[in-house]
């Protein structure tokens, strides 16, 4: 039954939906330590140059030992760390994951139709097992054979049993899901180490993590950074030779790891990471990281109406009086027509009295006899023991009744019931029969109710430039009046796969990405065109084959935070790059003074900081460096603020955060980190 | 009029000229490089014969050179028409140079030497047009008039060419083809270049430059001693050296010659020169992709940074600190005394802010800010306008590493004008970025660090090091302009400056084609309002910042030991 309760408004943004687990640094740092192989760390660039410069600036320590030396090369070790630690939290959160999915994994035997046991692991796809109640279902495949309900919570962490059955879009089962009742025949469809809960904990614990495109293009500027940093550095010693201030290799390896962008470099894949967590958090698998950006860039999401755009069923939205009846007359007769409906149409007839018109539910009529709805006659109601007789049903039925009485049939009644029918709407007409003979009473007005929330939703699609296409089997009329009210942009009426395959493709052809969800083997072709395909977990194996994420609430709506989650992920990256470039500012203020203010006493002039000793400035530039990655580290996991706005305002408010802010945090910073560091003796 | 005042007015003179002219000129070189047009049957095109789309002349040049024009090419093949070409100019050149003894209109000079001949060569065909020789001493007629005029006119043309294929690759869509080189460079020459360089010259005769083939006269002075004057085709060889932003003056002491540059509207003409073209060709750019606004916020970008670099110098040169220059109002050592301060910066700015390296003063005298902020100019990479075509490459490629950034922070894939910013296209462009610093850093440090870098240097310390600097900034941008100073003429400096103009000018192009190539592979992503917007004064100004940016902490230490060392002390 859908009642008020179910019209709750959709949240507007990705919110977490689990507790926010805090970040564990205690693993993370072992992990961190472990990650100290250069042969890691020379697929992140900006991080492997740091790690250069530690181990150069440690044998610098050991042969020429200074206090500065030492502080330097011990700060450039943490900044390598830290950097790792950030993808080992990243990583960290995965694990937990994949640990309760290794449990479900745990099945070890099956059983052939013939009743002999087999290990699970010599499964192949094509076999036949059978599955009872109470037994795990040992590999992915199809029911082919019974009913059952069965627990998937192992996977969806989702309590409430399903049904999964033979036949239909509702047959797939996973592998390490547990039969409640009754008994199944499955068809595997899996090859062993290749099943759903394999490939989900490869995805969780990013062991299958490819880079995306927009990862490696962001590496390559990053790297191209870095280069120019290092060429700046390696030229400076000349010229500083020349200048009569040569510098001493620890100051020089200290400026380059403060001017490439360890910021974004080291936190660059622990975002990637956090990306796809945010989605597995909210139970949405993505099999690629490619998808989740690509889910950043859709112009066009198709969206199923049912159960994504309007509630499941319809349901009553006014009651229209005709022959001169009052409004109260049509909602007392309306509502004990309606007592005994159980159907959710009925329902809310009994629902929309109470609401709008103030009549109390009625649980029991003595002497009352409900008439059931029957294919027959079409209409339903009640026989009073006042011996008024009460009927409600579609217009051509519930006309031929009261004509059979001689009843009169108001003129206006051909309007209202054309009128519903254009705004897309399922018109009931409501007749009565007492001594004084039949008569229409009026007309109940039942209509797809847009779940609330969906307008605003839509419209802030809108301002993103995302295009909505509602997809129906609907007629055009009807669907048009419905996407009107919710603003969706365009609809597909009476759609079929091929109607929406041929959809996609033209909306691909003029360059533009598509997002869509479904979860019947007839989607399949449309889920795979699409450039984000989310399958339904209820869904058939052969739709959740085909799409590249899998959500396992199936919850269509869920695609519009699939969207956002993929906004957020590059949002991050760029605003994270920007604050790593701006810092750089700051710490030419620091660091370029400190080398050469002995040389040029009116270098002095860039000291802006006053910071106390040349020492002390280089180091707390390093010291700043380093610590901003620690500072940073939860941002990058949970993604930057996101509020969906069009472009120019997303831009102009992260410029001025992490543009504007990466230049002036620095100054504060460093000046601050120098206030303590500038107590150390031998800095001073 | 106080010499203030005077400038003001220039400057407005000079932004009315250059606002009036964009338009017309813009979408003249718009159509100029898309126009398949042929006339109708029975109507008659000037220079157009029946059924051609290309002028007489030109079928003419595409016939001596052997090339189908009407066939598009691809990318590798533009790309190696563009080398081609180049490869064979420098030979040219440079033969031209050695032999130029035996030859007629030769003035009595004798063949360049070889180091000095390669420089000259490398440097007329990059676009720099750096002279390390001094022009009536070295140079007969027939070198300047069929070697360096020509050049002007020809490497000027190929940097339109590699610009008009970028912004095909921007305004095409699903296609491998970028046009064809031999068309595109013919055409700028024939239909932009020629025609422009003709009225300009005349403009410049009557204006009192001169024009002759003489091989100069010994005039008696006032005191009554002979002086020489060198005479020749100055004027002809102007109007392209200013308009091509060549800079390669006739004479040594270029547009500050009474003969280069005979009066202050001269001198303000020449500036109109240098600056019309790379202002002009963003307005080509936003008509050719379709929409004027790209165009415009591209010429806001370059407009922006020029009036701020502009502003700057001038306040520098004025409020120059010492008493003696306190009383003569501002600095005026090097200056051009003649037209006053004000006309200096603005043409020291002019010429720095674009490729040209033409001066009317001597930057070397300038205010040490002053003389940071010429230098900057050219480390802003030739992009604000910047050099013909060149400036509108560079600025377009920047603009790719603004969009990817920019782009982000508005979460999708960052894409400019409907072209996605992948893997291959923040490679060649962030490749881009990484030459031209890498060339000046790494030539200045061998500099100072090896003897025959340091022999060359007249002054020491700061000073010394920013004429270095200087020089191998000025080299690796294609500017030309000197800080004097320095005496290049010597097989190191010969040589590596050399190799700093061919690398600072062929690696950009051979980066640039392959990025218009990609671009044109593309598709076009549909413009929503999730898509950033290019042509808002938000990009303006993130692009602006973008390019100070990317200068700033890449030339910062170096300036601070050079300009800036001396600036403070």
């Amino acid at each position: 039954m859908t009642t008020a309760l179910d019209r709750r408004p959709v949240s507007t943004a990705p919110t977490d939906p689990r507790p926010r687990a805090a970040i564990e640094w205690g693993p993370a740092l072992a992990g961190a330590v472990r990650k100290l192989d250069p042969r890691g760390l020379v697929r992140q660039p900006v991080v492997f140059v740091v790690w250069v410069g530690s181990v150069f600036s440690t044998v610098l320590a050991l042969t020429d030992p200074s206090v500065f030396g030492w502080l330097i090369a011990g700060w450039l070790w943490l900044t390598v760390l830290f950097a790792n630690a950030a993808e080992a939290v990243a990583e960290g959160r995965g694990k937990a994951q994949a640990d309760t999915l290794r449990k479900a994994r745990q099945t070890t035997v099956a059983y052939l139709l013939d009743g002999t046991e087999v290990p699970a692991a010599d499964l192949r796809p094509g076999m036949r097992v059978v599955v009872v109640a109470g037994q795990v279902i040992p590999g992915d495949g199809d029911v082919v054979e019974g009913i059952a309900s069965v627990d998937e919570s192992a996977i969806t962490g989702e309590s409430a049993p399903v049904i999964r059955e033979s036949g239909g879009d509702r047959s797939a089962v996973t592998g390490g899901t547990t039969v409640l009742s009754d008994r199944i025949v499955v068809e595997i469809t899996s090859k062993p180490g290749e099943t759903f809960v394999d490939r989900m904990i490869a995805l969780v614990e990013g062991a299958s993590r490819q880079r995306t495109p927009n990862e490696i293009a962001l590496n390559i500027l990053l790297s191209s950074l870095t280069i120019v940093f290092l060429v700046v550095v390696i030229t400076l010693q000349p010229l500083a030779i020349y200048s009569g201030a040569e510098q001493s290799l620890t100051t020089l390896i200290a400026l380059v790891v403060c001017l490439i962008p360890t910021t974004i470099g080291a936190l660059l894949s622990a975002i990637g990471i956090a990306g796809m967590d945010r989605l597995v958090q909210r139970n949405v698998l993505a099999m690629s990281g490619r998808a989740v950006e690509a889910a950043g860039d859709v112009n066009t999401l198709l969206l199923d109406k049912t159960g994504t755009i309007t509630l499941g069923n319809r349901q009553a939205s006014e009651f229209v009086a005709v022959g001169g009846c009052s409004d109260d007359e049509v909602a007392d007769a309306a509502q004990l027509a309606s007592l005994a409906d159980e159907t959710p149409e009925g329902r809310s007839i009994v629902v929309l009295a109470k609401e709008r018109y103030g009549l109390r539910g009625r649980d029991d009529l003595p002497g009352a006899e409900f008439v059931p709805f029957t294919a027959q006659t079409r209409m339903s109601g009640v026989d009073l023991p006042d011996g008024r007789q009460l009927r409600k049903g579609a217009a051509g039925a519930v006309l031929a009744w009261v004509r059979a009485q001689d009843g009169p049939v108001p003129p206006e009644v051909g309007d209202v019931v054309d009128g519903i029918s254009a705004a897309g709407g399922t018109p009931l007409l409501l007749a009565s029969t007492t001594a004084d003979g039949a008569r229409v009473l009026g007309v109940i007005h039942l209509k797809d109710v847009v779940k609330a929330g969906m307008a605003e939703r839509f419209a802030e699609l809108r301002r993103m430039g995302i295009r909505t296409v509602m997809i129906t089997g609907d007629n055009e009329r009807t669907a048009r009046a419905i996407a009107a009210e919710a603003g969706i942009d365009d609809v597909l009426a009476e759609a079929t796969p091929e109607d929406k395959l041929a959809l996609i493709q033209r909306e691909q052809a003029g360059g533009r990405l598509v997002a869509m969800t479904g979860d019947g083997t007839n989607d399949a072709p449309a889920l795979a065109q699409a450039d984000v395909g989310v399958a339904m977990n209820t869904g058939t194996t052969a739709a959740k084959e085909a799409g590249n994420m899998v959500d396992l609430d199936s919850d269509p709506t869920k695609l519009i935070e699939i969207v956002e989650i993929g906004k957020q992920l590059l949002i991050t990256r760029g605003s994270l790059t920007t604050f790593s470039i701006a810092n750089d500012l700051a710490k030419y203020f620091a660091i370029l003074p400190a080398m050469f203010a002995s040389a040029f006493p009116g270098l002095d002039a860039l000291n802006v900081m006053r910071l106390s000793s040349p020492e002390s400035a280089i180091l707390s530039a390093v010291v700043f460096n380093a610590l901003i990655i620690v500072a940073l580290v939860p941002l990058a996991l949970r993604g930057v603020k996101y509020r969906p706005a069009s472009a120019s305002a997303m831009l102009r408010r992260n410029l001025l955060l992490y543009g504007v802010g990466g230049v002036v945090l620095p100054f504060v910073g460093i000046k601050l980190i120098d206030l303590l560091v500038s107590l150390i003796p031998g800095i001073a | 009029m106080s010499a203030t005042a005077a400038g003001w007015l220039q400057v407005a003179l000079l932004v009315i000229a250059l606002v009036a002219v964009h338009k017309p000129l813009g979408d003249w070189m718009a159509r100029v490089f898309t126009t398949d047009a042929t006339p109708p049957l029975g109507q008659k095109w000037p220079f157009l014969p029946q059924g051609s789309r290309h002028w007489r002349v030109e079928r003419l040049v595409y016939r001596a050179v052997g090339v189908d024009a009407d066939a598009e090419q691809r990318w590798p093949v533009y790309l190696r028409s563009v080398l081609a070409f180049s490869l064979v100019s420098v030979l040219f050149l440079y033969l031209l140079q050695r032999v130029q003894q035996w030859l007629p209109l030769e003035n009595d000079m004798a063949a360049v030497e070889p180091g000095s001949a390669w420089n000259t060569a490398i440097s007329f065909v990059t676009n720099t047009n750096w002279q390390g020789y001094s022009g009536e001493s070295t140079m007969g007629h027939l070198v300047q008039m069929a070697g360096l005029a020509v050049q002007n006119f020809v490497s000027a043309a190929v940097g339109i060419a590699v610009a008009i294929a970028l912004v095909r690759g921007f305004a095409r869509s699903g296609t491998d083809r970028l046009g064809n080189f031999w068309v595109d460079v013919t055409r700028a020459i024939t239909r932009v270049l020629l025609p422009l360089a003709t009225v300009a010259a005349v403009v410049l005769v009557l204006g009192g430059v001169v024009q002759n083939l003489s091989s100069g006269t010994d005039a008696t002075t006032l005191a009554g001693a002979t002086q020489f004057l060198p005479g020749g085709p100055v004027a002809s060889q102007e109007a392209i050296k200013e308009l091509g932003t060549n800079g390669g003056g006739f004479y040594n002491a270029n547009s500050a010659h009474p003969f280069e540059g005979p009066s202050a509207w001269i001198s303000l003409f020449q500036v109109f020169l240098l600056l019309v073209i790379p202002f002009s060709l963003p307005r080509t750019f936003g008509r050719m992709v379709g929409d004027r606004k790209q165009g415009y916020a591209i010429v806001g970008v370059m407009a922006g940074l020029a009036a701020a670099s502009l502003a700057l110098t001038s306040w520098a040169q004025a409020r120059a600190g010492g008493a003696a220059l306190q009383l003569a109002g501002a600095a005026t050592e090097g200056q051009e005394v003649r037209f006053g301060g004000p006309l200096s910066a603005l043409f020291g700015t002019a010429t720095t802010l674009t490729s040209t390296g033409a001066v009317n003063s001597m930057h070397d005298s300038y205010t040490p800010t002053g003389g940071l902020l010429v230098m900057a100019n050219m480390m802003l990479g030739e992009v604000a306008p910047g050099g013909v075509g060149s400036g509108l490459y560079g600025m377009l490629v920047l603009a790719v590493v603004a969009v990817f950034v920019a782009g982000l922070m508005v979460g999708r894939t960052p894409e400019y004008l409907g072209k996605k910013l992948g893997r291959r296209e923040m490679t060649l462009a962030s490749l881009y970025v990484l030459v031209t610093p890498v060339l000046v850093l790494t030539g200045t440090a061998v500099a100072v660090a090896t003897d025959s870098g340091l022999g060359s240097l007249l002054n020491s310390g700061s000073h010394g090091l920013s004429e270095v600097l200087y020089a191998f900034t000025s080299a690796s941008n294609n500017n030309g302009s000197a800080f004097a100073g320095l005496s290049a003429n010597t097989p190191f400096y010969n040589t590596a400056l050399g190799l700093s103009m061919a690398f600072g000018r062929f690696l950009p192009i051979v980066l640039v084609v392959a990025l218009a190539g990609r671009l044109a592979a593309q598709g076009r992503a549909p413009v929503t309002a999730g898509t950033l917007p290019t042509h808002q004064p938000l990009f303006v100004g993130l692009l602006g910042a973008v390019v100070l940016v990317v200068v700033g902490l890449t030339y910062f230490p170096a300036l601070a030991l050079g300009p800036l060392a001396e600036a403070l002390a």
